[in-house]
């Protein structure tokens, strides 16, 4: 089978963040970027697909210069190549913006199973995975944390995550979208050869006008949502700070478990 | 006066829950702001009774959309279902509210209709005569605030506990049952069954005290002190989502969104940040102690003592001072 899969570039986990001087983003400077958190389970349950079924796993991206990095890095995983959408006019979108371009350029491929990862840590819409469904007129799950594919490859039982520790499975159609829930399997590391074989293989880079569709409904200019600005949350109650070295601290726990949340026996 | 508000209530066995009225008492206060009027869509298979709870609501209006094909949810249903009815009210904004069954329809649905889509909404409020909304960014540890632009309804899906419930407006409401066309609709799934996600069944929701640990703990291996200290306390350990999903603890510890839902006297947090599908599982707790080496980590918003350190640190110090507590 031949398989997208949508991975995004996103600050780390760690990153500590500052405000940008026109307030409305972060400061990417010296912020360390790496693969979102649920692509890596994507990227994995695609090359494992591809393993079981002969077929090939191509990565697409949306996103600044920067993220070619881990376009690379999702190479080296084992996709056969990749399709980088970078220009400035494809930015900066909603997820129906972003979404739009991706599946433009997915369908230019012809592919049977787009994965993608559940949300992104940075914007998290959870939504670009449905719309690329929707972009495309097929099936979609959100939450997917189980794929069994049919004997005639013509159908999924995908099992999705639900409130509350249930699980759901349900039979899908393919060609399907499903956005992939962490913990669906082990991401492997890249290897030294892997990282090597990388180096030769193929990133294309599409353009907006290669799409075919309207720049008013793409990037930033084809977006619903504008962001005025980000800021600190503000907190309904403030926390009382316990600060001295580790045996202080410890120290002044113990009596807050003892007195005040009379836990201890 | 700008279009209505719409809240699409989600049900559950035909009975609203905290969620349902959370969405209406956010549709009602967006109205009032707005200075137009607020309207209640209900979907399901034997809904009424959620009808009827609706028209006990101070709302415009009320429609009820029954049909056995919307029973158990399935995206091509609830599409089927709501685009019609959404097309031809022409609201300004539909509001929903922000759970799984939301997320994994209302991007196709915002698609359908050629709406806008604002995810995760914690809020709203008027800026210079414009309405912005509030959701978080990078993991809670921002929030952005957002405008919408462009023409036509812009579908939001609103976090959980952003609206309380208790706010909800009562008043009197009539009742439009709606007819849906859903014979022959593609549902584009078949749903087979439901079972539950752990394999074992450790009940967290009973213990006193609960020692959360978060991706800090950084390995497997690292456990040794925490369960050290989990035993000292009498406590039970619990995990954040990532350490369950490297295979360090099993899925049945999961506290959160998509595991369990605990309030202990005491929940002591390492190295959580704190993003909102972990804190929905464990922010009815008495206590909240959070040990972070990040001072800017969300979960501090909802800590009554923060420590900002090293639980590597923190923790084996913490386990001989109650080791000496305990020796005399
Ligand atoms: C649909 C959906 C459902 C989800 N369901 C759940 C759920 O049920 N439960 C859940 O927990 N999450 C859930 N998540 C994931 C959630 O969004 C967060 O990604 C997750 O809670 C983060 O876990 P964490 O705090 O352990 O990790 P991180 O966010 O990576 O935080 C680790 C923290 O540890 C701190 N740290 C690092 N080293 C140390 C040290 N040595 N000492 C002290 N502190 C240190 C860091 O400063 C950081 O704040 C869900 C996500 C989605 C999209
Ligand atoms: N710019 C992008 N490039 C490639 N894939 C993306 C992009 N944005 C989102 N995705 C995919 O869609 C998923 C959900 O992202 P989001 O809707 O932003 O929460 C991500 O996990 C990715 O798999």
């Amino acid at each position: 089978m031949k398989i997208a899969v949508c991975v995004k570039q996103v600050p780390d986990a760690e990153a500590r963040l500052r405000i940008r001087g026109d307030g409305a983003w972060i400061e990417e400077e010296g912020v360390t970027f790496v693969l979102n958190e649920t692509d890596t389970y994507a990227v994995e349950e695609a090359l494992q697909i591809a393993e079981r079924t002969g077929g090939e796993v191509i990565a697409f991206c949306l996103g600044p210069e920067r993220a070619r990095e881990a376009v690379r890095k999702v190479l080296a995983l084992g996709a056969a190549r990749a399709v980088f959408l970078s220009e400035p006019a494809l930015l900066g979108g909603d997820a129906l913006a972003t979404g739009r371009a991706l599946a433009a350029a997915i369908r230019a491929e012809g592919v049977d199973l787009v994965l993608t990862g559940s949300a992104s840590t940075d914007l998290g819409f959870a939504a670009t995975g449905s719309v690329i469904a929707g972009e495309l007129g097929w099936p979609h799950a959100w939450l997917v944390v189980g794929v069994e594919l049919a004997e005639d490859r013509k159908s999924v039982r995908v099992t999705r995550e639900m409130e509350s520790g249930m699980n759901e499975s349900s039979r899908i159609a393919l060609p399907a979208v499903l956005q992939v829930q962490g913990g669906i399997n082990q991401p492997r590391y890249a290897s030294l050869k892997g990282i090597m074989a990388a180096k030769r293989k193929e990133i294309r880079d599409v353009a907006a006008g290669d799409l075919g569709i309207d720049p008013s409904r793409l990037g930033r200019a084809g977006s619903r949502l504008e962001t005025v600005s980000v800021a600190l949350p503000v907190s309904g109650r403030e926390v009382e700070w316990i600060e001295g070295d580790a045996a202080a601290v410890a120290a002044a726990l113990v009596t807050k478990l003892e007195q005040e949340a009379k836990v201890l026996r | 006066m700008s279009g209505q508000i719409w809240a699409v209530v989600q049900q559950k066995d035909g009975r609203l829950q905290r969620a349902g009225r959370e969405t209406v008492a956010a549709a009602q206060a967006l109205a009032r702001e707005l200075g137009t009027t607020a309207v209640a869509v209900v979907l399901g298979d034997g809904v009424a009774g959620a009808g009827s709870e609706l028209a006990g609501m101070a709302l415009a209006g009320v429609r009820v959309v029954e049909h056995s094909r919307l029973g158990a949810y399935t995206p091509g249903g609830y599409l089927a279902a709501l685009a019609p009815l959404i097309r031809a009210g022409a609201p300004a904004y539909v509001l929903f509210a922000h759970t799984y069954q939301t997320v994994d329809y209302l991007p196709r649905l915002a698609q359908e209709l050629d709406a806008g889509l604002l995810p995760e909404a914690l809020g709203f409020q008027k800026v210079d005569g414009e309405l912005r909304w509030t959701r978080p960014v990078l993991g809670g540890k921002l929030h952005a605030q957002v405008r919408t632009v462009g023409e036509g309804p812009v579908l939001v899906s609103l976090q959980s506990g952003a609206f309380p419930a208790d706010a909800v407006q009562a008043g009197s409401a009539p009742v439009e049952q709606v007819a849906a066309a859903l014979d022959g609709v593609d549902l584009q799934r078949e749903v087979l069954g439901i079972e539950s996600a752990a394999e074992g069944t450790v009940d967290l929701t009973k213990a006193e005290v609960i020692v959360g640990v978060g991706r800090g703990i950084g390995g497997q291996e690292k456990l040794g002190p925490v369960e050290e200290l989990t035993r000292l306390l009498g406590a039970e350990l619990a995990a954040s989502r990532p350490v369950v999903d490297s295979g360090w603890l099993p899925r049945e510890r999961q506290v959160g969104s998509s595991g369990q839902t605990v309030a202990p006297k005491l929940y002591l947090a390492l190295g959580i940040s704190g993003a909102i599908q972990h804190l929905v599982g464990m922010k009815g707790s008495g206590m909240v102690i959070a040990v972070n080496k990040d001072a800017s980590a969300p979960i501090f918003k909802i800590a009554t003592y923060g420590v900002v350190g090293d639980l590597h640190e923190v923790v084996p110090a913490l386990n001989q001072a109650l080791q000496q507590r305990a020796a005399g």
